[in-house]
């Protein structure tokens, strides 16, 4: 199985995105039924599946990349654990809300700048799915921005709850905005947004969010990373396993 | 959690020029996630283009033991209905 770096730039950049939405969306799924209401199970569906959408748009675009006649579910249930290039944010396991929202919240921060640059980009068909990525992130970042304030500015336990998950993700931030040569080269043509200008936008929105939520955030945390190379921690493959089982079971089912 | 998320009735306009129709009801802590949860549970395919919600404590309903009496007398006025009119020859176009 040909690693992330073997590829072409561009098929490299394409699963970046596509595997850091299908696996965030993959944790919220895991929570399905175990949010605190029936609504909230709803909207985290809602998200998810949104996300699902962008990862199937991304992986059918890595496929034409690819040219090896590869579809969307080869991406997602033929590779290993090791070849998902995801931030490791999105991969962190679900425990209490507070750190469902955060998580997401941290995520949508960086989302909303992100889509809205990239449908900027010189490349026709990112530009396309990163429009319609826009809107949808526009309400995603509107739901956990709400939840952050909502819990954060709340009660005692809620408050404390929310910190405790902000200093617990804060460190996989950094991570979102890496750049490597295969970024710098697309950027160079257009087709890929500078991630250092969309930091600033990201630190506006969170400082701005966690202010008005009561909340801080570690001044000093030790930034983690590796994901994009494929170094996950280990309930990662648990997550890919449980993804993946039912494809590999039955090879070529379809509905 | 949920004992305390008060119920939201939901109105939804299908389109531009007619009126929000009850949908029905969501549990929200404060209007801005009624909304939110409105948009999940009765916009998610494609059914609106505006949401109205309503804390369902805010309804003021008609007593169903007074329906009699409030709905009953209207039944024999037909003369209510525009139909029991004949149009002059001049209005067009009704």
């Amino acid at each position: 199985m040909s690693g992330p770096t073997d590829n072409s730039p561009l098929l490299t950049y394409v699963l970046r995105q596509g595997d850091r939405s299908l696996v965030l969306a993959q944790r919220l799924l895991e929570n399905v039924a175990h949010a605190p209401e029936l609504e909230e199970d709803m909207a985290l569906g809602n998200i998810a599946l949104d996300l699902i959408g962008q990862a199937r748009l991304l992986y059918t675009y890595a496929g034409e990349i690819d040219g090896e006649g590869n579809d969307e579910n080869h991406y997602a249930y033929w590779r290993d654990d090791t070849d998902f290039t995801n931030p490791l944010l999105v991969e962190q396991p679900n425990g209490d809300f507070a750190h469902l929202v955060t998580r997401q919240f941290l995520y949508d921060a960086f989302a909303a700048p992100f889509w809205a640059a990239l449908a900027m980009s010189s490349d026709e068909s990112l530009a396309a799915i990163a429009a319609k990525a826009v809107k949808e992130t526009a309400y995603h970042l509107r739901h956990s921005r709400g939840w952050m304030i909502r819990l954060g500015d709340g009660t005692d336990e809620s408050h404390q709850r929310m910190q405790a998950a902000v200093d617990q993700l804060w460190r996989f931030t950094d991570e979102l905005f890496e750049q490597d040569a295969v970024e710098e080269g697309l950027q160079a043509g257009g087709v890929a947004p500078d991630m250092e200008a969309l930091r600033a936008q990201w630190t506006a929105t969170v400082d701005a969010v966690l202010a008005e939520a009561t909340l801080t955030h570690p001044e000093d945390s030790t930034m983690r990373n590796g994901g994009r190379r494929g170094a996950h921690d280990e309930p990662f493959s648990f997550l890919i396993g449980e993804m993946q089982v039912v494809a590999r079971a039955h090879p070529g089912a379809s509905w | 959690m949920s004992a305390d998320w008060p119920a939201w009735e939901v109105f939804v306009r299908a389109r531009r020029g007619v009126n929000h129709v009850h949908a029905g009801t969501v549990h929200a802590p404060d209007a801005g996630l009624a909304i939110e949860n409105a948009r999940d549970l009765y916009t998610r395919r494609s059914e609106g283009v505006s949401l109205w919600v309503v804390r369902s404590s805010d309804v003021v309903s008609s007593d169903p033991d007074e329906r009699h009496s409030m709905f009953d007398p209207a039944a024999d006025k037909s003369y209510r209905q525009p139909t029991d009119y004949e149009l002059p020859p001049e209005v067009a176009h009704m």
